[in-house]
């Protein structure tokens, strides 16, 4: 789950990483008193959406004071903001974070993700700050310097000091950068983050190390054990039927083709989207019903399917294991009946119980179009798709 | 001969009880797989469907002889389930749990260092030698006994692959799921040295998917010393970047883990890449021509 940077701040915070006094406003208004109750000085309002590269888009601004943050929020708050992550149309900025405007002397990068190769969590630092860190490590991989972390022994001092020198620090700021590093880890560690970046990192006039953005990903399969931060997830980010796909426990993504799909597993729900470009055509989501799908589930996902106005032909692939191909055509009978479908289906189905799956669809009396093969089944979904 | 498991497995179920563990255990002894007891805590002593039950793994497999597991234990559990059975000295553990949060997972690999244990999984769908004996939920009946060896981050589409190949007149000799989370037991080069091993095994289909290297290095390791053929798919290249595809582990971040840079290791290696998930079959039966 992605959070905004004024969330993963306030975790950071109270795991004890420095961060630039602030608070969230709605309004413009609020924006003007955040700026006067911070001092009336320099102030940087920031968008608070989950894309990145926030800045190049105009969602952040650096300005001189109360009256000029009330104007810079007007201009920000309501935006559509385009990133390089947020596609053409953008996101609406409903919030913005009002922060103490800081003096940088340097601008690092620290960053803690999970590695899969050693399967350890993996801290890393970079002199490369406030820039992309993908560029980075694409361009100049020896830039960025890692330690990896014994999950039994967590971040030792001796591993924090070696990225602290590296990073070029001197002095106090190698303790302060070891204790920010420290709480940092233990910030995720104590969240079941997947991903914590802190970039820039900043070094400022004075030799104080803070975190001048954040951004934290949690690791949806710990959700549960943290109530506290299932608060932080933002609905207004999220596509509407993805939203309503996860309160039945879907796994759906919304796309831009015209075939819908309907595919148990996710590698197979992959594929199915693959052979349908190959065959000339685009999918119009992503959708995993799981592997043990009951025939009502069968039916939402469907409903959430037709609620997609794009979709004009549907393809249903499913490889029967636990999932039962009678359960299956239960499911799509129940569904096209209470739902009036109107676009074509193709069905592909295989495995457990298939035979009955296929009489099941017959005697319906229902206008499926049926497939053995993957290829083959492509093939008429993209055909009736475009009406032929 | 195939690998990790065949008929002389003493394998025994973590979460007997439950209906999935209940399920799979006949579905897996129906197939000739010598299951021989389950373990559920409190519910020790009793009996399930014929097996004894015991409170753990460790009278378990004192029991029982057991020296194989499958786990069908709900995720806030299963890591621990995992380290109990590391700890009980068995020699393999499948876990089909999804679900599992990253952090659990983590601790329970680097528990099982010290252990003698491998584990498949988890968020996998087990793994079948074709004919012999199966440890999690792939479908028997699709299996026929042969010379391919299937190894694949996906459920059903590895099940696609062993249909595809059967339909075909090839068989395989071992199925092996490892699973589409981040942090997973058993990587695809550990499947592929077993495969390399095995006398039977003459070729192998790898699926992968969108998502970390593991693709990449499987790449390089056959590069450098796998003798066999291989068939490839990866499964993703119309997932747009940045979001989580089903698995866990199966997400383009910054640019990296595309389709397109793995097939393309892959096909650097040597690997009969097909672009569709129709032609693994095809392109496997042409390989052994």
């Amino acid at each position: 789950m992605k959070i905004h940077e004024y969330q993963g701040k306030s975790i950071l915070a109270s795991h004890g990483v420095p961060v630039p006094r602030g608070f969230v406003a709605h309004t413009a208004e609020e924006a003007r008193a955040h700026a006067e109750t911070l001092g009336g000085g320099t102030v940087v309002v920031k968008a608070q959406i989950h894309a990145g590269g926030r800045g190049k888009g105009g969602g952040v601004k650096v300005v001189g004071g109360p009256d000029a943050a009330r104007a810079a929020a007007e201009a920000i708050l309501g935006m559509m903001l385009v990133t390089h992550q947020t596609g053409p149309v953008g996101q609406l900025v409903s919030c913005v974070l009002v922060e103490e405007g800081q003096r940088i002397s340097r601008e690092l990068y620290l960053g803690l993700v999970v590695d899969r190769s050693t399967k350890k969590l993996v801290m890393m630092a970079s002199q490369e700050g406030g820039v992309e860190i993908e560029k980075v490590a694409e361009e100049s991989p020896e830039k960025i310097f890692k330690v990896f972390i014994d999950p039994a022994n967590g971040l030792r001092w001796f591993q924090s000091r070696q990225l602290a020198f590296k990073l070029g620090l001197s002095g106090d700021e190698v303790r302060k950068a070891s204790l920010l590093m420290y709480a940092a880890y233990d910030a995720f560690v104590a969240t079941d983050a997947s991903l914590l970046e802190i970039n820039p990192l900043i070094v400022t006039a004075a030799g104080d190390l803070i975190a001048l953005d954040a951004k934290v990903n949690l690791d949806d399969n710990a959700l549960s054990r943290h109530p506290d931060l299932q608060d932080l997830r933002d609905l207004a980010e999220e596509d509407g039927l993805e939203i309503e796909a996860s309160k039945f426990d879907l796994n759906y993504i919304k796309l831009d083709g015209t075939i819908g799909c309907m595919v148990n597993g996710a590698g197979l729900a992959m594929a199915t989207m693959d052979i349908i470009k190959l065959a000339g055509g685009e999918p119009a989501n992503f959708l995993d019903v799981g592997g043990g799908a009951s025939a009502e589930q069968i039916k939402n996902a469907f409903r959430i399917l037709m609620l997609d106005a794009g979709v004009k032909a549907v393809l249903i692939n499913i490889f029967g294991g636990i999932l039962r191909c009678d359960v299956l055509a239960q499911g799509v009978i129940a569904a096209v009946k209470d739902l009036g479908v109107s676009v074509p289906i193709v069905i592909r189905m295989e495995g457990t119980n298939v035979e009955l799956g296929k009489q099941m669809l017959k005697d319906s009396g229902l206008d499926f179009a049926t497939a053995d093969a993957m290829d083959e089944a492509a093939a008429k979904v993209v055909a009736l798709s475009s009406g032929k | 001969m195939a690998v990790l498991i065949d008929k002389s497995t003493r394998l025994i179920v973590q979460g007997l009880t439950g209906r999935e563990g209940t399920f799979h255990a006949k579905q897996a002894q129906a197939y000739g797989t010598n299951v021989v007891g389950g373990v559920t805590p409190r519910k020790g002593g009793t009996t399930h469907e014929g097996w004894p039950v015991f409170n753990t793994v460790e009278e378990a497999v004192a029991a029982t002889g057991a020296d194989a597991s499958v786990i069908f234990v709900p995720p806030s559990a299963a890591a621990d389930s995992v380290m109990e059975a590391a700890d009980a000295g068995l020699a393999l553990a499948v876990c089909i749990t999804e679900g599992i949060p990253t952090l659990d997972m983590m601790r329970a690999l680097t528990f099982m260092k010290d252990t003698r244990m491998r584990l498949i999984g988890p968020n996998c769908p087990g793994l079948i030698s074709a004919g012999r004996a199966k440890a999690g939920i792939i479908p028997g009946h699709i299996c026929k006994e042969g010379r391919v060896g299937i190894v694949s981050k996906s459920g059903t589409l590895t099940y696609e692959a062993i249909h595809q190949l059967t339909l075909l007149g090839l068989g395989q000799t071992t199925c092996i799921g490892i699973g589409g989370d981040p942090l997973i037991g058993t990587s695809f080069i550990d499947c592929l040295a077993l495969f390399a091993a095995d006398p039977e095994t003459e070729a192998v289909v790898m699926i992968g998917e969108i998502g970390g290297s593991a693709e990449e290095e499987a790449a390089a390791y056959i590069k450098a010393s796998f003798k066999k053929p291989v068939v490839g798919f990866i499964a993703g290249q119309t997932a747009p970047p940045g979001r989580r595809m089903g698995h866990a582990g199966a997400i383009i971040a910054g640019g990296k883990g595309t389709a397109a840079e793995k097939m393309a290791a892959l096909t650097d290696a040597g690997v009969r890449v097909v672009n569709s998930p129709a032609d693994i079959g095809r392109a496997m039966v042409e390989l052994l021509q």
